[in-house]
This record gives C-alpha cells, structure tokens and sequence, in this order.
C-alpha cells in the first residue's frame, strides 16, 4: 500500500465531510448516527494504522512509507514515519476511538462536536506524519481551529477566555516558527524534512544588535522554534494556558489536549531542534534544564495547592513534560528513550485522569475536591481505576509511568548531575499530590448528602478505560514494546547529533 | 491605425457599444423598470466576455503602434476583472431592488468602469494608462455617490471624487516628468531610454509621482486615507466592487508600469514598493482591531491584502508577478464571498454593519456562519485556507528574491490581523445573547457565499490549476 499514511490521515477527516454533507436534523436519531460515524471512522484509522505498525521496520532509521507528491506553490506533499514518529501516530489512532466513546453523553450540537473531533484527528494525525516544513506547518495550525472551538463552544462557564488564551498563546508562537521557517527556506532553499536535517546551518557566532550570539544562525532558528514548542508543550513559564484551556474544555477536549496535542512539541524538538540546529541545542541546554527542573518543582508545588482536580492534573501534566525536555535535551540514548516513553506513557495516562475526572464530573457537575469524599463506598471499580491511574501518574514501578521517569533520570545524571537530582525531587512532590488528591476524593467515609446516590461506572465507561489500563500495565512491564521500535532511530538522532556539534562542545558533554 | 487593430480590441469595443446601447434602451425603454434585465444581461455578457478573453491564445499582440497590448498577463487580469464585476452585479440585484436602489444606471456604470479597468491592463502607453484610469475612477466616484439622498453617500462620493482628483494630478504630473526626459509616453519607449540600469533623476521623480498615484488607486498606505469612509458610505454593493475588481485593475497597471516601462532598473521601484507594502499590510492590521463597522473593517483589510500583494511585485521577478496575481485571484474571490455575506445582513428590514451586531449569529444560522468561518480564517491566512497560500506565495517570492527582511514583516503583520478577523468569529460564535440579526440571502448571493467558503477549502489541493497560468502571465509580462 503506497497511500496508507494518507489514508490513515484522511479517513477521519472523510468521515467528517460525510457526516457534515448528509447527515440531516438535530434529533435523537441524528445524534445518535453522529456518534457511531465518528466511532466506527475511528475505529477504522485504529484498524488502518494496525497495518503501518505491522509493516515498519524498526531497524531502519530513514523515513518509511514515504509518499511524495508535487503540490501547489512549489511545495511537496511529502509524507512519512520513522521510528521517532509512528508511535505519536499510533498513540493517536488508538486514543480517538476511546475519546469519542467518552462524549457519549454530549447533548448538544453533537454532529459540530463529532466533525470537530474528526478534523482535528486528521490535522494531529498529519504533524507526525508531514515531511514537508510547510505541510508540517499547516497541519500545526489548523489544529489550532477545531480545537479553539471545541474549547469555545462545548466548554465550561468560562470558555471564551480560555479559547482566546489558547489560540493566541499558541499562534503567538508559531509565528515566531514560520518566520525561521522563511529563513530555514532562504538558507537551505528547500523545505523538505529530511534534507533539512542532513543540512549544516551556519552556526559562526552572530552579532545581533550588539550582542554577541553564540551558535549563530543556529541559535536564532532554535528559539525561534523553542518558541512555538515551547508554548504546545508547554514549559515553565509559557505554560499558563494550559490549566485554563484544560478547566474548562469537554472532558474529551482536555483528552486529546493532554494525550497528544502536547507531544506535538516533544516531537517537534526531536524532529526539529536537535537535527537541524545541533549547535543552537547545545548552546541552549542549560536554559532548558533549568526550565525543566524549575517546571518539575514548581508546577508540583502548584498542583498541591489546587482545589479544581483538572486544574491539578494540568499541572501534573505540565511537570510531567518537563521530565521530556530534559530527557530530550540529555541528548543521549536513556534520555530521549526515556523522553519518548514519557510522552507515550502520559498520553495514556494523563487522558486516562482526565477521564477519571469525566465520570465524576458527569455525575456532580463539579470538578472542586471539596465536593467528593469516600467514593470508595459507592463506585468501588471507580475508586480501584482512579487509584491505579493515580499511581500510574505518580511513577509506580510496574506502570509506564515508570519506566519514562527513570530513564529520563538515568539520562540527565550522566550530563549534569545537580538538574538530576532537583528533579528526582518532583517524583516524591507527585507522589504528594497525587496520594493527597486520592485521598480527599475517594477514601474516608462517605459524608457528603450530595454524593449518597451516586452510581458506579456503567459499563460504557469500564469499556474506555481497559485498553488504557491494559497498555500502561504491558508497558510497565515490558517496556521493550516500545524501545525496540524507537531504540534504532533514536540512536541515529543522538549519533548525529554529537557528530555534528563541534568537538570542543562534544568533549563538553561527555 | 489601421483596421487590423480593432479585432485586438474585440472585448473592449463590444462592451463599450453594449453599454451605449443598454443606455439608450433604458432612457427610451422604461428607465429604471428595467434595472433588473440590463443587470442580468451586464453580468451575462461580463461571463461572454471572459470566456472570450480566456480562449484567446498565441502570442501577444500590439496595438495602435504599441499603445495598446493584449498579451497573456492582460488576459489573465481581464477574466479576474470581468468574473469579479459579473460576481457583484450578480449578488447586488436582490439588495439594489429590495434597498430602493434599483436604477437602471448602475450596470452601465459598471460596464463603463470595467472598460476602463480593461483599457489600464492593456495599456502600452502613459496617454493610455491615463485614459483607463480616468474613465475607470469617473464611474467609480458616481457609483460611491449612488444613493443620492443619504448624506454618508454623497460624502464618500465627493471624499473620492476630491482625492482621487488629487492622486490623477499627481499621476499626470509623473506622467509629464517622464515625457520630458524620456521625449516618450510609449512604455516601450522610455524602457529604451534606461541605458545600462541607469536612469536621469527627472526620470526617477516621474517614476515616483506615477507610483503615488497609482498607490492611491490600490490603496496603499499612506494613500489609503479615503479608503474607510468611501467603504462605509458607499451603497454596499459599489463597496463590494470597489474591494474587488478595480484593485485587480490597478495592482496590475502597476506591475505593468514598473516592468515594461521601468523595467531597466528594478533596483529603484522596488524599495518604493516594499516601502509601501511594509506601511501597508502593519497600517492595514493595526488599525483594523478598532473597528466597529464591518465595512470599514473590510477597508482596512483591503489595505493590508494591497501591502501583500505588493510584496509579490516588490520581488521584481517572475515569480513575484505570478504570486501577485494569485494573491489578487484569491483576494477577490474571498472578498465576494464576504460582501455577499455583508450584503445579506438586515434587521427590521434595514441594512445592518456594525459588528456587534453579529452576536450569536452562529445560532440561528449555523451554516452561514461556518461559511463565514471559514472566509474570515482565509483572510486572515491561517492554514488550510487558500488564503494562507497566496500569502506564502508572496513572501516565498520575496524570499527568492532576497528580500527576507519583508517577508518576515508580512509574516509578523499576519499575526497581528488575524486578531480582528478572530473577533468578528468571537461574535459569532460566542458574543452576548441578543436579538439575533437577519441574514436574508438571494440564492446568488447564498451560491456565492458558500461556494467561495468551499473554493477557499478545495483550493488546498490544486489550486484549481491556477499557477501555470498566472505564471504563463507573467512571463509574457516580464519576457
């Protein structure tokens, strides 16, 4: 099959087009056509994508599945995986359906949320996928549209100001990205991917308004981008919309937001950043440790303060990416294997939280801790899955949660030993808040009037959560799954990255 | 001049004698009665026409000893022009008739004006440029002025007719410059004069007194002071021409003159244009977010488009030809899609513009309001619209041509106007609940609306195989 990353891509955002040309009426029954459409297109890419895992060779570190077709405005529509990028796909495919079947109970303009959901699969799908600057940048950015308006439309009381905070934080900073994307283009004069990140940019030191800048042209282009990934990732202290957008989008909303939207900028600093400007990466290493460890810490310290529980689980996520940067800026096999595992592992489990706080929240209409307490009694498979997921986001050993903190860990000890060890103090902060978090809501007796009638999970919502219990138990315990088909590919990344810093900065590092 | 020049002029001469003809049929026939049938035949024979300009093929041809050119960039400009004018006469009808507005005389001045536009594409010749123009602007300054009792559009009439009077002396001035040290109005003549890329300094003051007034006709800042107020007092159908087809015209008169006429020393006009283009797109992004009336909102959009569309013809190669008349291509198409949105807005029966207004249009008319969506995300460049790709044509072309520097001000200046742009979906979407506003579409106004929503969405994948043929403009253009 020489298309099947285009169909993967386009099947979603087909489904959308045929449930907005002909599918008539607001009624139950055009409701409910929304929903399966939406469920079975999904399950489709689900089953679709089975095949480009089945298919890719992980020994092979170049680009695979490579479509490429002339397009308009002298660009190429250029698609492909590697190893660093089939599994944010994967990921993707395999949380949709799961998402979809938690907005079951959505009531209104159901077919706009479905076609929303739909689209936004096929842009996300088509970031990991895109092998062209310009068609990366676009699926990037049209992201931002459906999200804006499932956060605008179907959020909570305070939707609009999170809506704007969102597209304008994010817009702001791929701006940034596409004016070093005209200057890659004027360099480099091509916006292919792959050579990209064979080509050398200048990296002699720069003098800019007066200031000398070390890494030159390098250095430029890396902020440029450290901008925009920056801001989707998001890392202290950019990452203020994150809590907001999270509070108050659907629960589905918060989902794909925290599963995967975020690693879009993960993976754009291993597609990137490390790659294309070797040396812009070294000279800014530290700054993003710091702003790492500082995330890890801080962010932790804020979660335990919170009494919203999304709002809490935002923070957590957002000291959760700051174990990726780090172990992606460690630039050695641990650390990006392990920043990788992160981001795999948090998108099960941080969507995982997030529908936790969906069923509950489904039931109450709150999201405030002080409104629970002693659902143990009441929804006992609930209390058991929010625990596991609990210690899941903690790092349990025997969960994914795990193995990506430690590797992350085992990475930045052998750079710098002092961000290692501020970091290893934000596994005890998350043990902290998540323990505390538990706690309050679900053990305890159960004295609050309000909750005396609450039911268990329907059968509906035990059905999403398995796969997601099941993936981050298999792997927790064998993690392999997963390094085996990044492993080849990120060795190539790290090799290639020390090869093409000077040898004085090499030297440095080791 | 001989009889062998007039099958050139075919398009031109036939729409002339039509638009004397219809005149006379409506004085003698039944006046305004008939407003409705010359309208339709207009718009008729505007798509005749451009069926026929567009089969013309071969090489170019000259006219009146090179007064007059009929080659492949002018063709190309003349379908954009006819269609567009075709588009508005099309969406206004509903509007003109149900508004009080339906004379007889308005299809005639569009015809007349659309001569003019077609005569300045063509030109070969400063005396001819001068002559398109002028029956061009004529047309243009009654149309504003068309809704005789309404002081708003009276205003906007004289506001014009003064101003533009101003950029004609100015142009003229040029004009007579450059006669006198080129000893030659012909285009080809004073390119003759540009002698190893140098030019004589009365040469180059001519040159920028031309692209002064020229720059008014666009609207290119800091000549768009009358743009605005034209915009919002004009009847909405003469603000939908307005945006549209004359902006085509001029935008391509320019890059007429600058590359036939001063094509010798592109060194020179093309920092005036970046120049404009810089002030422009920031002028016509900063000052939009203020805006409380949609129509002159659109004003200021237009500024902003005229700076991209500049920033393609400041590249000075043919590639920056080409992605200027994509961008117009684009430009237009959005802008009729969106007038025919402005022209469908009512409440009680009366024309509304204000933006407020929209407040929860998203409700009662969901699909109109995703078109819309979609239009305004065009305009504003965001991916995947079309409109993101005439802008990364433009800055493309500028980036060949080393101009780095203004491609990232366009880039920068992008992201600052898809702030107002933002707000008008905000209200859409999400305003205050109120009395929602009418939206009372024709069907060629619905057509219109959501058929350019899907063209804007389609383009992404070929652009309806547009670029070989801008491209085959502007190598005729520049070759």
């Amino acid at each position: 099959m020489d298309n099947l990353l285009s169909i993967i891509i386009f099947i979603p955002a087909v489904a959308a087009v045929i449930m907005a040309l002909f599918l008539r009426g607001d009624d139950l029954a055009a409701q409910t056509n929304a929903k399966w459409l939406a469920l079975l297109a999904t399950i489709a890419t689900l089953l679709v994508s089975l095949f480009l895992l089945a298919g890719f060779d992980p020994a092979n570190t170049g680009m695979q599945f490579v479509e490429e077709y002339p397009w308009i405005a002298g660009l190429t529509y250029k698609l492909g995986v590697d190893g660093i990028s089939i599994l944010f796909v994967m990921l993707t495919t395999f949380l949709m359906p799961i998402t979809i079947l938690s907005t079951w109970s959505v009531s209104t303009r159901v077919k706009e949320y479905m076609i929303a959901f739909l689209l936004l699969e096929s842009l996300m799908l088509g970031v990991f996928c895109a092998l062209d600057l310009v068609l990366f940048y676009l699926f990037f950015e049209a992201g931002l549209i459906p999200m804006f308006l499932i956060i605008g439309i179907w959020g909570g009381a305070n939707r609009i100001y999170a809506a704007f905070k969102f597209f304008l934080y994010t817009f702001l900073g791929s701006v940034l990205m596409l004016v070093a994307m005209i200057a890659m283009y004027f360099a480099a004069g091509t916006t292919d991917i792959p050579t990209l990140m064979a080509f050398e940019f200048a990296s002699e030191p720069m003098v800019v308004l007066g200031m000398t800048i070390t890494g030159g042209l390098q250095t430029l282009l890396f902020l440029a981008f450290f901008a925009s990934f920056a801001v989707k990732m998001p890392m202290w202290p950019v990452h203020t919309w994150l809590p907001d957008a999270h509070v108050q989008a659907p629960t589905a909303g918060s989902v794909i937001l925290a599963a995967v939207m975020l690693k879009m900028g993960g993976y754009g600093f291993l597609r990137f950043s490390l790659p294309m400007f070797p040396v812009g990466s070294y000279v800014m290493t530290d700054l993003v440790f710091w702003m790492s460890a500082i995330a890890i810490v801080y962010t932790s310290l804020v979660a335990l303060a919170q009494s919203d529980m999304k709002k809490l689980i935002a923070y957590s996520s957002v000291a959760h990416m700051g174990y990726v940067t780090m172990g992606i800026f460690a630039a050695n096999q641990q650390g990006v294997d392990g920043a990788m595992f992160q981001m795999i592992s948090h998108g099960f489990i941080s969507g995982a939280m997030f529908l936790c706080v969906g069923v509950i929240y489904d039931r109450m209409h709150t999201r405030e801790i002080d409104a629970y307490g002693g659902l143990v009694n009441r929804m006992p498979a609930y209390a058991l899955v929010f625990m596991f997921f609990t210690m899941a986001n903690v790092g349990l050993p025997g969960t994914s949660g795990f193995v990506g903190e430690f590797l992350v860990l085992i990475g930045i000890f052998q750079v710098n030993t002092l961000i290692a060890a501020i970091a290893t103090t934000g596994v005890i902060l998350s043990a902290a808040y998540g323990l505390w978090l538990y706690r309050r809501v679900a053990m305890g007796a159960l004295v609050k009037e309000a909750l005396a009638g609450i039911q268990d999970m329907s059968r509906r919502e035990r059905a999403i959560f398995a796969p997601l219990i099941l993936m981050t138990l298999l792997l927790g315990v064998y993690p392999a799954l997963v390094t085996d088909i990044i492993g080849p590919s990120v060795a190539q990344l790290v090799t290639d990255y020390h090869a093409a810093l000077p040898e004085m900065a090499d030297a440095a590092t080791h | 001049m001989t009889g062998v020049d007039f099958p050139i002029l075919l398009p031109e001469i036939l729409l002339a004698v039509y638009a004397m003809a219809a005149l006379m049929f409506g004085v003698y026939g039944g006046k305004d009665k008939l407003a409705a049938t010359i309208t339709w035949a207009t718009a008729g024979l505007f798509v005749a026409l451009a069926l026929l300009v567009a089969l013309r093929n071969g090489e170019g041809a000259l006219a009146f000893g090179g007064m007059f050119v009929d080659d492949a960039f002018a063709r190309f400009a003349k379908v954009v022009i006819l269609l567009s004018a075709a588009g508005v006469l099309v969406m206004s009808q509903d509007y003109m008739a149900r508004r009080d507005l339906g004379r007889f005389e308005y299809p005639i001045l569009v015809t007349l004006c659309t001569i003019g536009m077609m005569v300045m594409v063509s030109s070969g010749d400063l005396m001819v440029l001068y002559m398109g123009l002028e029956l061009q602007s004529l047309a243009l300054y009654v149309m504003a002025a068309l809704r005789r009792d309404s002081v708003k559009s009276t205003e906007a009439g004289l506001k014009y007719f003064v101003l533009g009077a101003l950029s004609s002396g100015l142009l003229l001035y040029g004009a007579s410059l450059v006669y006198g040290f080129a000893g030659t109005t012909l285009f080809a003549g004073i390119a003759s004069t540009l002698t190893e890329g140098h030019a004589p300094l009365g040469l180059l003051i001519g040159l920028v007194f031309l692209l002064s007034g020229m720059a008014f006709k666009i609207s290119a800042a800091p000549f768009h002071m009358w743009t605005p107020d034209v915009y919002e007092g004009a009847p909405t159908p003469v603000t939908a021409f307005l945006a549209t087809a004359p902006k085509v015209a001029a935008m391509a008169l320019i890059a007429r003159v600058v590359h036939d006429a001063f094509g010798g020393i592109p060194g020179d006009w093309s920092q005036v244009l970046a120049a404009l283009a810089v002030v422009s797109m920031f002028l016509g992004a900063v000052a939009a977010i203020g805006q409380k009336d949609i129509k002159r909102l659109m004003a200021y959009s237009s500024i902003a488009h005229m700076g991209y569309a500049l920033v393609g013809l400041a590249a000075a190669t043919p590639q920056g030809v080409q992605a200027m008349l994509i961008y117009m291509a684009i430009y237009v198409t959005m802008n009729l899609g969106t007038f025919a949105f402005i022209l469908s807005l009512e409440k009680d029966g009366r024309p509304v513009t204000t933006i407020t207004s929209l407040n929860q249009f998203a409700k009662s008319e969901p699909l109109k309001a995703l078109a819309m969506l979609v239009l305004l995300f065009s305009l504003a460049g965001v991916p995947p619209m079309l409109g993101f790709f005439g802008k990364f044509y433009v800055l493309k072309a500028a980036v060949d041509a080393g101009m780095v520097w203004l491609a990232l001000a366009g880039a920068v200046a992008s992201v600052i106007g898809a702030f107002y742009y933002l707000r008008i979906v905000y209200f859409m979407y999400f305003g205050a609940e109120q009395d929602p506003v009418e939206s009372r579409m024709s069907v060629p106004q619905w057509l219109m609306m959501v058929g350019v929503a899907a063209v804007m969405v389609l383009g992404v994948v070929n652009m309806f195989g547009i670029e070989p043929l801008a491209l085959t403009a502007a190598e005729a253009l520049l070759g």
